[in-house]
């Protein structure tokens, strides 16, 4: 029951942000209603028991990503942005994409949990058994042992993009 | 009784203590701080306002309370009312899973530590939007150079929790706790010693994380005023003043958790220390500091001071003589050792305060990405190695 | 070496742990112990060494699988694989990434803007391109993809006072991020089917599924969108022209053939792996894309000015024979889409390097007129050019005609006949605008008397090329026995 009302509250939370974040005029509005809708986010992947995305996604992107974002805006004048038209002219791509994922979400509800195949580990559909350690402990398990190739690499991915954006940016190097 | 059971009570009654004694305990803090800052430049400080200046903290609240709260009138009203509020908010949320005493926490979850770091990089949004939100030069100006100096020194100190959490083998505070109780040595201290850099790596982010000099270039009174929080009056700047001290409050509180043994003794495994150190060294420094204040008694300029004093005096003696009944010394010398590890670390933190000048901006930023990053980085590489020879 | 990281794992992964040692190293000495301009040939030199290294690897790993007559070595549970594919392909990024670095020297310090990090993105980018060549697991897949795309992205914008370079990667980028948050949708919904991230996995459970799934469909159809953007297939070309243009000339010679070839093995890997049982599903989509790129690269090439946009749209054509390969989907195609890939790897390396060549100070050479009466200047790389175009165009006796033979062959052994006329159809208009760079160069007179200026470097990788290409043509036979060994199945 409390997962349900919290449910509800997490979801209303993400997409009343969501929306705001494409309404708002104000750069500045439209991405702290960005950070209310990952703030949502964080809420669902806590009622999934995914502890450890929960903080990650609110270190990592209200902690991080948003703040750098809010940083380079408060940077830029966007008076001028303000008094534009909003709209880009592609809204009908827009509302082609909206009917396609409202189709397939119609299709996923439909069909439960029988339009998937879950791995053999999962006790039930959709939610992670609480079962052999939290869920910290499991996913480094999963990310050095089955996963540590792709780990690795991504620290590659990473020295690349650090390297890049030196590259890129810096003056003189 | 039974609702002394349910497995609520214990959180929520910690929680609304946490809420309504803290701005009480921040008050005093500031109290200490001024009162320490003033001894370092050889003044007084307060000491009007009570005995020795010791009601000063409520004479502050009340007026902070009863000013006028002016909102500037280009300022985004929305914003400018919620960021003093979301800093708050966060500040106190880090509290939700500190753990005072093996009991005597609010929560205890797996991803503890990364609640705490979550808060605080939450936090840093009400700097940011605060100093915006003004619609002035000087709040942006400090809200600009906060987001980055903490968006900096967010890597580091986090760097420097890493290698903590290596030694702990898990992201729990109270199984923190329990790892160093099982090592039988605090964390600081482990590997040889090498521990250490990371615990420096974590005091100076730490430092810079809570705005405090020689960090405090967002603030910087000389040059920015007041920094974000200008334009802030009253009750709000109240919340801001609030959010600050919690959180310096909370950094002490992480490193005491993670590097100083949390709530245990010093040398929590030496069966014979147990009650020199869990009873003496408490009743020392509570009845040692009311005895130690009678001689203030008669330096009171009137009657009515003197006794607010003695009532202090004989309520510390009474404190530190209750941790000698064998009871209390069991509930009692946990959280004792917490807090009395959270005070000397928030003293050095005001001591470093009157110590050192401010950094100019561009040493502040090369002392973070050029020396905190990389030997944070290192550290975890030399704890790991060093720790895994250890046969950990 | 523990239960996660054994010897097997250790010996599968040598090549792409030098690739990124020596890319690694690069940085470092750059900065620290040749930090002087003149010195940065030792860089190149590590470069070398580190090709060489990855090369002994996958020698190793080549006599290992040869030796023991296996087809397949796997490793970290399965993500990462070494068959005969795999050694192809990686072969021929070593080739690829040796030729580019070894023109790029030049170039880079006519553009002035040589920078040692130049050459770690090219050893990170094959990095990449190893784990898309070998990767059996989507993540390792995607990250490898990444890896690669990213050192792309970077490469392109690499004379950063340069606008059009700068808007090019601009637009890399965006669309890159665009293609591969579809993959990643795909490749979600794959895992969502399977409850695996291994491709053989995969495999098995979609070949239990109905065929007519819709959220097969929806996964093969997000997939397939993200994978066409990579190998620049029309509709999802839109990026290639723009970039291929702005990118420094060496770089899109790296990214038409070794971005493009490591795409292209991705995208056997997924077609041919977990999807190879949903073949009617994806088929007519792919002889969509297959024939959309041959009209669209062809037509749009004939009225290029701008030589490496005109190499663009080729190149987008080029994928659409590729594709046909995999239409065709019998032996012979696969064998076809390898050696095509190999083929145009030297080619297109031999193109673009007349053009690097042609680069000095106040000429950039990207134009079809600045070809002009090379023939009389240089008589040395408007014959390799020549060979070249006629390869690309797919006349024999060069590289190109074994190519294209296999694609039609595979084709018409299919009994797509309507199929096979078109592609042939559309070699006549390819050769159209090939020979008006011939004509540039033979009938023209020169505009400018300047000669060119090559070094060593230059030199060797122009004669690679020239051999490359005229040598599969001539000796097709070891190239389409080693391409034949490539077969995944």
């Amino acid at each position: 029951m409390l997962d349900t009302i919290f449910f509800y509250l997490f979801a209303l939370l993400t997409l009343l942000g969501a929306v705001l974040t494409i309404t708002r005029r104000s750069a500045v509005h439209s991405a702290i209603s960005l950070i209310v809708s990952l703030v949502g986010v964080a809420g669902l992947f806590l009622l999934q028991r995914a502890e450890f995305l929960f903080a990650v996604q609110i270190v990592l992107y209200i902690g991080g990503i948003m703040l750098l974002f809010l940083f380079v805006i408060m940077l830029v004048n966007l008076d001028r942005a303000e008094r534009e038209r909003q709209f880009s002219k592609a809204w009908w791509l827009a509302l082609a994409c909206v009917v396609g994922v409202g189709a397939e979400i119609a299709y996923f509800l439909t069909k439960g949990p029988a339009a998937f195949q879950f791995p053999p580990g999962a006790a039930s559909p959709g939610v992670a058994s609480a079962a052999a350690g939290g869920n910290v402990e499991r996913l480094a398990d999963a990310l050095f042992s089955e996963y540590l190739l792709p780990f690795e690499m991504a620290s590659l991915l990473l020295l690349v993009a650090v390297v890049g954006s030196v590259i890129l940016a810096k003056k003189r190097i | 009784m039974e609702i002394l059971q349910h497995p609520l009570f214990l959180p929520v009654v910690l929680t609304l203590a946490i809420v309504g004694i803290f701005p009480l305990v921040s008050g005093y803090i500031v109290l200490v701080e001024r009162k320490v800052l003033a001894d370092i430049q050889v003044r007084l400080g307060p000491m009007r306002v009570g005995p020795q200046g010791l009601l000063q903290p409520l004479a502050d609240a009340l007026k902070l309370l009863i000013k006028e709260d002016l909102i500037p009138a280009a300022a985004d009203k929305t914003i400018f009312w919620i960021a003093p509020c979301i800093s708050t908010f966060t500040a106190l949320t880090a509290f939700s899973v500190l753990p005072f005493s093996p009991i005597l926490r609010v929560v205890d979850v797996n991803v503890g530590l990364l609640i705490v770091s979550a808060m605080s990089a939450v936090g840093i949004l009400g700097i940011i939007l605060g100093g915006w939100s003004s619609n002035s030069h000087y709040p942006l100006l400090g809200a600009l150079r906060g987001a980055a100096q903490l968006v900096s020194y967010e890597v580091a100190l986090a760097l420097a929790l890493l290698s903590g959490v290596m030694m702990a083998g898990t992201l729990s505070m109270v199984g923190i706790v329990k790892a160093q109780l099982e090592r039988g040595v605090w964390f600081a201290f482990d590997n040889f010693g090498l521990m250490l850099v990371p615990f420096m790596v974590y005091l100076i982010s730490a430092i810079a994380e809570t705005n405090r000099a020689p960090f405090d270039l967002p603030e910087a009174e000389s040059e920015l005023v007041a920094g974000f929080h200008t334009e802030y009056s009253g009750f709000r700047f109240a919340l801001y003043f609030l959010a600050e001290y919690t959180n310096i409050f909370v950094v002490a509180s992480v490193a005491v958790t993670l590097f100083w043994g949390g709530w245990l003794r010093p040398f929590p495994n030496v069966a014979w220390l147990d009650w020199p150190l869990s009873a003496g060294v408490p009743f020392l420094v509570l009845a040692g500091s009311g005895f130690a204040s009678i001689f203030l008694l008669k330096r009171q300029p009137s009657a009515a001071q003197r006794y607010i004093l003695l009532v202090v005096i004989l309520g510390l003696i009474f404190l530190g003589s209750l941790f000698l009944i064998p009871v209390v010394t069991r509930a009692a010398s946990a959280p004792f050792w917490f807090f009395f590890k959270v005070g000397v670390f928030i003293y050095g933190m005001i001591w470093f305060r009157g110590t050192f000048p401010r950094f100019r901006y561009d040493q502040l930023m090369s002392i973070g990405w050029k020396y905190m990053i990389p030997i944070g980085m290192g550290a975890i590489l030399v704890n790991a190695v060093v720790g895994m020879l250890k046969g950990h | 070496m523990s239960q996660y990281y054994t010897a097997t794992d250790h010996f599968v992964l040598v090549p792409a742990i030098m690739l990124a040692l020596f890319g690694c190293a690069i940085l470092l000495f750059d900065f620290w112990v040749f930090p002087e301009p003149k010195q940065r040939k030792w860089l190149l030199a590590f470069l070398a060494l580190g090709e060489a290294f990855a090369g002994y690897g996958l020698w190793q790993q080549h006599t290992y699988i040869a030796g023991q007559g296996i087809a397949e070595l796997t490793a970290f549970q399965g993500s990462l694989v070494v068959d005969g594919f795999s050694l192809f392909f990686n072969w021929m990024f070593i080739a690829a990434a040796s030729i580019v670095a070894l023109m790029s020297y030049r170039y880079l310090e006519v553009e002035g803007e040589h920078h040692g990090e130049y050459y770690s993105l090219i050893l990170l980018a094959q990095c990449g391109m190893y784990f898309l060549a070998s990767g059996a697991d989507l993540i390792t897949l995607f990250v490898g993809l990444e890896l690669m795309a990213l050192c792309f992205y970077i490469m392109v914008g690499f004379l950063r006072s340069d606008k059009r370079s700068n808007e090019a990667a601009m637009k890399y980028l965006l669309l890159g991020g665009f293609s591969s948050g579809f993959l990643a949708y795909g490749f979600s919904l794959l895992y969502g089917l399977s409850g695996s991230t291994k491709l053989s996995e995969i495999g098995v459970a979609i070949a239990r599924r109905d065929p007519a799934d819709p959220v097969l469909l929806l996964a093969m159809v997000t997939t397939t969108v993200g994978l066409l953007f990579k190998i620049s297939a029309v509709p999802f070309h839109m990026w290639a022209p723009d970039a291929y243009e702005g990118a420094p000339t060496t770089v899109t010679a790296y990214l038409s053939v070794g971005s493009k070839a490591a795409s292209i093995a991705f995208l056997l890997r997924i077609f041919l792996g977990p999807l190879a049982s949903a073949r009617a599903a994806w088929e007519p989509l792919l002889v969509f894309a297959a024939i959309a790129s041959l009209t669209v690269g062809n037509l749009a090439a004939i009225s290029q000015h701008n030589i490496k946009r005109l190499l663009a749209y080729s190149s987008i054509s080029h994928a659409g024979y590729m594709l046909l390969g995999l239409v065709a989907g019998n032996e012979t195609g696969i064998k076809g889409v390898a050696v095509y890939v190999l083929v145009y790897t030297f080619t297109n390396l031999g193109v673009f390097l007349v053009i690097v060549a042609l680069r000095r100070e106040g000429l950039v050479g990207d134009n079809i007129d600045d070809l002009a009466g090379l023939m009389h200047k240089s008589p040395g790389y408007a014959l390799l050019m020549l060979i070249c175009l006629l390869s690309l165009a797919g006349i024999p006796p060069t590289a190109g005609f074994i190519g294209k033979y296999y694609i039609f062959l595979s084709l018409i052994q299919a009994g797509r006949y309507v199929l096979a006329a078109a592609a042939a159809l559309y070699v006549a208009v390819a050769i159209y605008y090939y020979f008006r760079i011939v004509r540039s160069m033979f009938m023209s007179d020169a505009e400018d008397a300047g000669a060119m200026e090559t070094t060593f470097g230059v030199r060797v990788a122009a004669a690679l090329t020239g051999l490359g290409t005229l040598g599969i043509g001539i000796f097709p036979e070891p190239f389409l026995r080693f391409a034949g060994q490539s077969l995944i199945r």
